[in-house]
C-alpha cells in the first residue's frame, strides 16, 4: 500500500510516524495532567477518601486564608527584590567584563561556576554560613571584629533575604553570560561613530548600549522572574525542621503547594493553589513583555 | 544570531584606544587595572561558597569552626566515610542513571520532533507546533499532583521510571532543535532522498551530524537540569535507596544533629562532578548556554 503513495503522501506518513510517540507523550504527560489539575482544583479530596465536587470552595478558602496572603506576599517579595538585584549586578559585571581582555576567560569562569552547582547542596553551604556562633561563617567573622551577632535564618525579617541571596548568587552567572552575548551583538560601528562624535562613555551606555540591549533585558527579566516566583529548593532546604521559616515569613507559593498536597494530602486545595501559581506566572510574564517591549 | 554569532571570549574586540593589549599595569591603563582588580575580587567572592564547601569537606571535626580556607591537616577521611556508608554511593548512581537516560531521550526525541516540524509540510503541523509551544507556559508545579496520582495508579512511585518519566521530552529542547534544523539546507535533504535514503536515515545520518553543537548544548542543559532536579524526585521517592543526590542531601534535615564536615562532603560529592565537567569543557559549555538561552 505504501508503495502506491505519491512522494508527498509518503512524507506525510513519515512525519506522523515520527510524531506518534511524542504526541502521545505530550497528551498524556502534559495536557491530560494540566486538565486534571484544573479539575481537581474544583474537588474536595484527601487522597484516601471520596472525591467530591466542591465548586469554588477551594478558591474561596484560599481567598480567606491569611497564610495564603502571607505566602502570596512572600512570593512577590522574592520577585521584587530578586529580579532587579540580579539584573543590575549581572549587567554591571557583564559590562565591565566585556571591556576587559586580560584574563577574560578566567574571570568569566569564576562568575559562571555557581550556575553549575546543585541548589540543595549550596543551600546547605549557605545554611552553614548563616549559623550562630560558634558554627556559622558570617557570625564568626562578625564576632572576630567584635560586632553583634545576626540571627539570619531565625529572624522573621532577615530570613527571606538570607534565602534569596544564594538563589541570586546561583543564577547570576547565567545572566552575565547572556548579557555579554547581547553586548557583543551590538554593531561596533555605532560605538565608532559615537567616538568620532566625542560622546562620553556614560552617554554611550544610556543612548546606545542599553536601548540596543532591550531584547536581552526582556529575556532576562522574564526568565529570572519566573525563577523567583517558583523558588522552592533553597527555601525548603534552608529552613527544614520548620519549613517556611519563622511565622511563615519565608514560605513561597510552591512550598505551600508542596505542604498542602504532600504533608496534609489535601489535593483539591493544593490543586487550586497550583492554578493560582499558573495564573500568576502567566500574568507577570505577559505584563513584563507588554511593558518592556513597546515603549 | 545566526551561525556566525560570536560568543564571549571569542573575537575579542577592542572598543577604544584604552583597550589595546598593553600591560595591565601601564599607567595609562590605570582604569583598566582597577576594573580588572574589582572584577577579580568579585569573582573570588563568587566562588567562595564553593571553596569553603570543599575546604570544610577536607577538615577534621574540630577544625570546622576555624575560618581558614586552607585546612591545617587536609585529609580525605570524610569522603571515605561518606562513600562507605553506601547511601551516597547509591544516590550518586541513581542521579547518574536518571540524568543520563533523560538526556538520551531528550536528545533523540526533541531533535526528531524539531526536525519533523522544521522540514516536513503535512496536515496538522501547525496544530502540533502550537500545542507543544503552549506547554512551555505550564509550570511543573501544576503537574506534580496529577503526575503523582498517575504514578500511584500505575505503580511508578519510588522507581527510576517514576522519577524520569515527566522529563523524557521537553518543549524547550524541541524548539531549540527546530531552530537549529533551519540551518540545515533543504538541498542536502533532497539530495539524500534522491540517493535513496529513507526519511529516518536522512534525519539520523544527514541532518543530525550537522546540528551536533546544538545537540551538545541540549544535552548539557537537560543533564544539569535533571542532576539538580529536586521537587519531583522529592515527591515521587519515599525509600532511601531510591533518592537522588539532592533528595538524599535534603533528608538530613535539622541542623542540630548535623555533622557539618560530613554534610559539606556530601554537598561536594553532588556538586563536583558538574563543576569538573564544566571546567574541562568550559568554553564549549558557555557557548552552548548562550545558544540555548538565546534560541530556546
Amino acid at each position: 500500500m505504501y508503495r502506491n503513495l505519491t512522494i508527498q503522501q509518503k512524507k506525510i506518513v513519515w512525519a506522523w510516524a515520527f510524531l506518534a510517540l511524542p504526541v502521545i507523550f505530550y497528551l498524556v504527560i502534559r495536557f491530560y495532567p494540566t486538565a486534571n489539575a484544573m479539575l481537581i482544583s474544583f474537588q474536595s479530596w484527601n487522597l484516601l477518601g471520596d472525591r467530591t465536587w466542591a465548586g469554588i470552595e477551594n478558591y474561596a478558602r484560599l481567598w480567606n486564608d491569611p497564610v495564603f496572603w502571607q505566602v502570596f506576599r512572600n512570593t512577590f517579595v522574592y520577585l521584587i527584590i530578586g529580579t532587579p538585584v540580579s539584573l543590575v549586578l549581572a549587567f554591571v559585571i557583564a559590562y565591565h567584563l566585556d571591556k576587559l581582555a586580560f584574563m577574560h576567560g578566567f574571570l568569566r569562569v569564576l562568575y559562571f561556576l555557581p550556575f553549575m552547582t546543585t541548589a540543595v547542596a549550596m543551600a546547605w553551604v549557605w545554611r552553614w554560613f548563616y549559623q550562630p556562633i560558634p558554627i556559622g561563617f558570617f557570625n564568626n567573622t562578625l564576632g572576630s571584629f567584635g560586632l553583634p551577632q545576626i540571627e539570619f535564618l531565625r529572624s522573621t525579617t532577615l530570613a527571606l533575604p538570607a534565602i534569596l541571596a544564594p538563589a541570586v548568587w546561583a543564577g547570576l552567572g547565567f545572566q552575565v553570560i547572556i548579557f555579554m552575548a547581547g553586548l557583543r551583538a551590538i554593531p561596533r560601528s555605532y560605538y565608532e561613530a559615537a567616538r568620532i562624535d566625542g560622546v562620553s562613555d556614560w552617554t554611550v551606555l544610556w543612548e546606545i548600549t542599553l536601548p540596543l540591549l532591550r531584547p536581552t533585558i526582556v529575556f532576562i527579566v522574564v526568565f529570572s522572574s519566573i525563577g523567583f516566583l517558583r523558588i522552592f529548593d533553597h527555601v525548603f532546604n534552608m529552613t527544614t525542621g520548620d519549613p517556611g521559616g519563622p511565622l511563615n515569613s519565608t514560605k513561597p507559593l510552591v512550598l505551600m503547594i508542596y505542604q498542602t498536597a504532600f504533608a496534609d494530602f489535601n489535593m483539591g486545595y493544593a490543586a487550586a493553589q497550583t492554578v493560582v501559581l499558573f495564573l500568576v506566572l502567566l500574568g507577570v510574564s505577559l505584563l513584563q513583555l507588554r511593558i518592556l517591549q513597546d515603549r | 544570531m545566526g551561525t556566525t554569532a560570536t560568543y564571549p571570549g571569542e573575537d575579542h574586540r577592542h572598543r577604544g584606544p584604552g583597550y589595546r593589549q598593553r600591560s595591565v599595569f601601564d599607567a595609562a591603563n590605570l582604569g583598566q587595572t582597577v576594573r580588572w582588580l574589582l572584577l577579580l575580587i568579585g569573582g573570588i567572592l563568587m566562588i567562595m561558597p564553593i571553596m569553603y564547601m570543599i575546604s570544610t569537606s577536607l577538615k577534621w571535626p574540630h577544625e570546622i569552626y576555624d575560618l581558614a580556607l586552607i585546612p591545617n591537616e587536609p585529609h580525605l577521611e570524610n569522603y571515605w566515610f561518606v562513600l562507605e556508608d553506601g547511601r551516597f554511593f547509591r544516590w550518586f548512581v541513581n542521579s547518574i542513571v536518571i540524568a543520563a537516560a533523560t538526556t538520551l531521550s531528550n536528545v533523540l526525541f526533541d531533535s526528531l520532533v524539531g526536525y519533523t516540524l522544521c522540514k516536513f509540510r503535512f496536515p496538522g503541523r501547525y496544530l502540533v507546533f502550537i500545542a507543544i509551544l503552549s506547554t512551555l507556559m505550564i509550570p511543573t508545579e501544576m503537574l506534580v499532583i496529577p503526575w503523582y496520582l498517575m504514578s500511584q495508579s500505575f505503580g511508578w512511585l519510588d522507581t527510576h521510571w517514576g522519577i524520569m518519566f515527566p522529563g523524557l521530552m521537553t518543549a524547550f529542547g524541541t524548539f531549540l532543535m527546530k531552530q537549529f534544523f533551519e540551518t540545515v539546507p533543504d538541498d542536502f535533504i533532497e539530495a539524500a532522498r534522491i540517493d535513496g535514503l529513507n526519511e529516518l536515515e536522512i534525519w539520523w545520518r544527514i541532518a543530525m551530524p550537522l546540528v551536533r553543537p546544538a545537540l551538545a548544548a541540549l544535552a548539557i542543559f537537560v543533564f544539569l537540569g535533571n542532576w539538580t532536579a529536586f521537587i519531583w524526585p522529592l515527591i515521587v521517592t519515599n525509600s532511601v535507596e531510591m533518592y537522588t543526590l539532592p533528595v538524599g542531601l535534603s533528608s538530613f534535615g535539622d541542623e542540630a544533629d548535623v555533622q557539618w564536615e560530613l554534610i559539606m562532603t556530601g554537598a561536594a560529592i553532588s556538586t563536583l562532578p558538574t563543576l569538573v565537567v564544566f571546567l574541562i569543557f568550559q568554553r564549549f559549555i558557555i557557548r552552548g548556554v548562550v545558544m540555548a538561552g538565546l534560541k530556546g
